[in-house]
């Protein structure tokens, strides 16, 4: 069992005060684009911590994805902050104190809860190959889910589609894309439609 | 490595990302936090899986939390896009419309 030996211990710790100090960091650097890769370099941790109790799928999973979350927040700031995020320092924060209080209570209730249940002992032991066990229960047993989040997916590419674009072939064309386009659109007009004009 | 100690550390990054979704101005903060608070979930349900129940169906759970991981971070970039179109703001102070 590769839980016991020193070096997981040694790893695990590792991989969680660098956690959770970057995920401190977010909040207390002065900058954006320190508080990015600082939720970054937390993100990766916790999937090394992931890593150490043998998923290997999710734990890759998980650093890749936050790595291109990161680059997206990058790109994201640049392109609406309108400044060079690193240059900019940054306290905007709204009822401290409150938010400080429910954390910490949040932790003191968590931590209690984690130290003083009695866990049970682990029952059935892993299969030797944690990532093909995944993908076979994700393909036989639990289609289901996979099924589900598919389409939540597709969902959400359409969602963010259709909240972040500001004008489609619908607004410059009307809802039965007949009309002759208003460019630019008059202010105050529903932006659905466009203007009709004489033909 | 326990499983006290991995909800340990869950539950810290769980309070600390509530901290930055509660007190954070910017939406993309807000984001951040929400996030952290994920981290912690899909931390500790590893921990859980790993240590009390390791077969395969804990960890399609886990794969779960990390598809709503993905929609949240989908959703919140295309809202504080719209945000930032309707109002030229990137602040939740400012999008309090349906409160007024």
């Amino acid at each position: 069992m590769t839980d016991s030996s020193l070096v997981v211990d040694l790893a695990f710790w590792g991989c969680a005060v660098v956690a959770v100090v970057f995920g401190a960091l977010v909040f207390v650097v002065d900058s954006m684009a320190r508080a990015t890769y600082a939720l970054a370099v937390s993100f990766v941790a916790t999937g090394g911590a992931l890593l150490l109790m043998q998923q290997s799928y999710l734990g890759v999973i998980v650093v890749l994805m936050m790595v291109m979350e990161m680059a997206v927040m990058a790109v994201y700031m640049v392109m609406f902050m309108g400044m060079n995020p690193a240059l900019m320092p940054m306290s905007m924060v709204h009822s401290h104190r409150t938010a400080l209080g429910a954390s910490l209570v949040t932790f003191v209730v968590l931590g209690s809860g984690a130290v003083l249940v009695p866990w049970p002992e682990r029952r059935g032991a892993p299969s030797p190959d944690v990532t093909e066990a995944l993908g076979r229960a994700i393909m036989e047993s639990h289609m289901l889910v996979m099924m589900a989040v598919g389409p939540v997916m597709v969902a959400t590419i359409v969602v963010g589609v259709a909240l972040s674009t500001a004008r489609t072939r619908y607004d410059r064309l009307g809802d039965d894309l007949d009309q002759t386009p208003t460019d630019p659109p008059l202010r105050g007009e529903t932006q659905r439609g466009g203007r009709r004009r004489d033909r | 490595m326990t499983v006290e100690t991995v909800l340990l550390v869950a539950s810290a990054l769980l309070s600390i990302g509530l901290y930055g979704a509660l007190s954070q101005q910017v939406v993309v903060m807000v984001m951040m936090g929400l996030e952290l608070m994920i981290a912690g979930v899909l931390l500790a349900l590893g921990g859980l899986w790993w240590f009390l129940s390791p077969d395969p169906s804990g960890q399609v759970l886990l794969l779960v939390v990390l598809a709503a991981m993905t929609v949240e971070m989908a959703t919140g970039f295309a809202i504080a896009t719209l945000l930032h179109r309707r109002t030229g703001t990137d602040m939740t102070d400012m999008a309090a419309e349906l409160h007024e």
